[in-house]
């Protein structure tokens, strides 16, 4: 499968991206520079982590109108995969492909630490790889991780089934304890109407094998591979 | 002589500010006791040429804070124009 990762100026999560795709799913992988506009036929885009334009304004606010932008909006119009991590759910959040936005968290610290993750839907491009309820030990590092949605669009996203991800404890128990940085509803991932473009705080990219401390960045990954996709 | 925009981004109402709650508790503490609230926001000062008409400024000044200087989903603005 074919995946092109993005770089902005200021993304630092390029390589983990580019490494976890290319030496350990063993995938075609190009690298975009945020000033291109040929995405180079990929199967699946990946919208890497980092401090693009070093959070300026908002998170996500300036990149949002890289050039690059525009043929990963018209590529999901099509029906194109893609995936943002962390600043790139920001970055998807601010170009108003995913619902909602991403504020500083509660407690005003970075965090940086493994998280539980619930899986409220599998039949996804993203997480078909997952059990119904499955939990997944995978990282998260952020300043700006707490999701944030008013009450309308918080009824559509659940009507629509479209939060993917909760916080949880390691028995997949959705709490308060377990929500690390006061996301409305625990929400760690969303995605798209049509299930196309799916965004999440935690990092897949830095839990792909057990020598990082967790594999079940892997199960994102895998799903990605079994999705059937055309959008090339 | 210019056009100058004066413009105030800050979280909507209804959007938790956790900036704004340590601030206020920090108040409260150095003895202000009588502060109930405390809203953290963005200023940012616009300068526009000024062969524009007025209502061009403003109507510039609203789209640039619409697509970029706030996000409506969480933020609300306002701005003032005076020429200087």
């Amino acid at each position: 499968m074919r995946f092109s990762v993005t770089i902005f100026p200021g993304s630092n999560c390029d390589h983990d991206c580019e490494y976890v795709l290319r030496d350990v799913e063993k995938q075609q992988v190009e690298m975009i520079w945020h000033k291109e506009t040929d995405l180079k036929k990929p199967d699946c885009v990946v919208i890497p982590g980092g401090f693009s334009y070093g959070d300026y304004l908002r998170t996500g606010a300036i990149a949002r109108f890289s050039p690059v932008m525009k043929s990963v909006a018209d590529f999901a119009a099509k029906g194109g995969l893609v995936i943002g991590i962390c600043n790139g759910f920001q970055i998807l959040c601010e170009a108003g492909l995913l619902p909602g936005a991403l504020l500083r968290n509660k407690n005003l610290k970075f965090i940086c630490q493994n998280v539980y993750l619930r899986v409220e839907e599998t039949n996804t491009p993203f997480t078909n790889f997952c059990k119904p309820h499955q939990v997944l030990k995978i990282p998260i590092a952020h300043g700006e991780g707490n999701y944030f949605i008013d009450s309308d669009g918080l009824k559509k996203i659940q009507d629509n089934r479209q939060i993917m991800l909760r916080y949880c404890d390691a028995n997949g128990k959705i709490t308060p304890e377990s929500n690390p940085n006061g996301s409305l509803e625990n929400i760690a991932g969303v995605c798209n109407l049509n299930r196309n473009v799916f965004g999440l705080m935690p990092h897949p990219d830095r839990s792909g094998e057990d020598i990082l401390g967790s594999h079940d960045g892997t199960f994102i990954w895998q799903s990605i591979l079994s999705a059937k996709v055309g959008a090339r | 002589m210019a056009w100058h925009v004066s413009v105030y981004v800050t979280l909507k109402p209804s959007v938790m500010d956790p900036q704004g709650a340590t601030v206020q508790r920090a108040l409260n503490q150095m003895g202000y006791k009588a502060v109930t609230d405390v809203r953290v926001g963005k200023f940012t000062e616009l300068e526009f040429e000024e062969s524009l008409s007025e209502a061009d400024v403003k109507k510039q000044a609203d789209e640039i804070c619409d697509k970029l200087l706030a996000n409506p989903n969480i933020e609300a603005y306002r701005f003032t124009v005076e020429k200087k």
